[in-house]
């Protein structure tokens, strides 16, 4: 599994700016400090991005899209390959950074939160080159309030052999109601005809955009359950679902339950211990109705003629998920521990939710941004739709430590300092992000390219060599990790590879 | 029917856990609550000081 988050992005004391100059940037400003600090490659300044394997326009549901926006790969923009296994790059007018792959939900966290120092690195090595008195300055959010969004996708690797419909019909009414605990809050909607008396503060910051039920775009009538069929690995036996409906966290424990109860549910799928069809009536229309319901009440109706509230659908598949744990294990998701964690701190959540939802402002972004604003609101006397309520909408998500307001609420800690400032530069050990992570420690002036699938050594004299990664689960220590450790040179790794 | 059975079936082992955890979740509230008020008192000097300009100005393109 992986997280991929578009940060947004303004440059401060230049009145216009080109955001993807901007972009670009912050990017190689950060593998310039690496350079300079002697940390990261020095012979060349960046190992490029191999292109060769991106297809992000078929789609999962076996058909290449006809009339339909496919998404562009920008091959000419900065790529950066991260000695953690990341991905660092600007993609339409955004930096974008895109995890290692990691084997459980906890270890995303992880790489989630060493995301946050690399773009305050980046933001810092910025400083030095832009003009005096210009400042970038990087918000983890989703939105603009004008109507603009930008995502933060999930991935997560599939067995190929699981019918779409089936993945689609049970994994949707989880996309709606996991809102209550995924959602980073907003203030106010971006949903044309609706003003703040509407809806002057919201779960999520991404219902408003959403107009399909399925489909493949990703910028334009965004669908809830997004069909991109790009597995980045051998296309026989996996898939990687592409999730786009979820919000960027500040949260610690957020990123845990998103990852960890989606992760939980599509195994669900796979082994078929599926939930109750808890399909909706009518999901576009109830993916807003839930964020837009503070008091978490509003029943929603499925397509069974029954109702049943957010909350109540997300105990259906907790309930489900505890069944799946007695009988099946949770090895699917990780160790066992963490596995339980992801129960356990789902019912924590949920229970509080239920009871009282201030309890959760520890672990749930909308809950401890909307006490935030509507305790300023109250102090000061101020109408919904204050400016000074949407600048802390988007302070909340500001990356910078002293202006951040996300960083002052006392979120609970699920990591620890060390293990995030490690994760900057090292890769996870159990996954094939440990081959691509430790190469490019040793061997960066050797490494032409590389991708989610390859990379691509010139050790001189022969022609390029390709190392192909087709399977995510292996790369990992146990698998090359004396290898890797007993080769002195890239030449002798690839000749021992090969045997 | 089909919805009330079911709340039936899974409320009472979640109505045990929400005793249990009431007296904690009360305290921490109370010291959340404490920090909030704390926090409301100094925010003005963390807020960006135009706050209309900050988010008139505040525009992204469309991504993903």
């Amino acid at each position: 599994m992986g997280v991929e988050t578009e940060f947004g992005i303004i440059v401060r004391g230049a009145g216009e700016s080109n955001p993807i100059a901007a972009s670009s940037v912050l990017i190689n400003a950060y593998v310039h400090d690496l350079a300079r600090a002697g940390e990261g490659p020095r012979t060349t300044p960046k190992v490029g991005w191999d292109f060769e394997d991106e297809h992000p326009d078929i789609d999962a549901r076996g058909f290449t899209a006809e009339g339909t926006l496919a998404p562009e790969v920008e091959t000419h923009l900065v790529n950066a390959v991260l000695t953690n296994g990341a991905r660092y790059y600007v993609d339409h007018a955004h930096p974008e950074l895109s995890t290692p792959e990691c084997a459980d939900p906890r270890s995303i966290v992880v790489y989630d939160k060493a995301a946050e120092l690399i773009l305050q690195r980046s933001m810092r090595a910025a400083l030095n080159v832009l003009p005096e008195g210009q400042e970038i300055v990087v918000h983890k959010n989703n939105s603009d309030g004008k109507g603009n969004s930008y995502g933060c996708h999930e991935n997560y690797l599939m067995d190929r052999q699981v019918p779409f419909g089936r993945i689609v019909a049970h994994v949707m009414p989880h996309f709606i109601s996991r809102q209550v605990y995924t959602g980073a809050g907003k203030v106010g909607t971006e949903v044309a005809g609706l003003t703040s008396e509407d809806v002057p503060f919201q779960l999520t910051q991404r219902a408003d955009f959403f107009e399909e039920e399925v489909g493949l775009e990703t910028t334009l009538k965004r669908p809830i359950v997004n069909t991109r069929d790009e597995p980045h690995a051998d296309a026989q036996r996996y898939r990687r679902l592409h999730v786009i409906v979820g919000d960027a966290n500040l949260a610690e424990v957020a990123t845990f339950l998103k990852v960890g109860t989606t992760a939980l549910v599509l195994s669900m799928i796979e082994d078929e211990f599926l939930p109750r069809d808890l399909t909706l009536a009518a999901p576009v229309a109830a993916l807003r109705k839930v964020s837009y319901d503070l008091s978490l009440r509003q029943p929603l109706d499925l397509a069974d003629g029954t109702t049943m509230t957010a909350i109540e659908m997300q105990w259906e598949y907790l309930d489900r998920a505890k069944k799946y744990a007695e009988e099946q294990g949770l090895e699917c998701i990780g160790a066992p521990e963490i596995g339980a964690e992801v129960l356990r701190r789902w019912e924590q959540v949920l229970i509080g939710l239920e009871s009282e939802p201030d309890s959760v402002a520890g672990q749930v972004d909308w809950v401890a941004k909307h006490r935030l604003v509507a305790g300023y609101r109250d102090k000061h006397g101020l109408d919904w739709d204050d400016a000074r309520l949407a600048a802390m909408n988007l302070q909340y998500h500001d990356l910078r430590p002293e202006r951040s307001l996300a960083s002052r609420l006392g979120l609970e800690r699920i990591t620890t300092d060390g293990e995030v400032a490690l994760a900057v530069t090292e890769p996870p050990h159990d996954t094939r992000a440990y081959f691509r992570g430790k190469c490019l420690q040793r061997w960066a002036s050797q490494i032409v390219a590389a991708n989610w699938d390859s990379m691509v050594f010139d050790i001189g004299g022969d022609p390029l060599r390709r190392v192909p990664m087709m399977d995510p689960t292996r790369g990992t220590e146990a698998h090359v990790g004396r290898l890797m450790a007993e080769s002195s040179s890239s030449a002798e790794l690839l000749d021992r590879l090969g045997q | 029917m089909a919805e009330r059975e079911l709340k039936k079936k899974s409320t009472p082992a979640r109505e045990e856990e929400v005793v249990e955890e009431t007296p904690a979740t009360s305290e921490q509230g109370e010291k959340i609550k404490a920090e909030l008020d704390d926090l409301l008192d100094e925010i003005d000097e963390v807020l960006e000081s135009n706050a209309e300009d900050f988010v008139k100005s505040y525009v992204q393109k469309g991504g993903e």
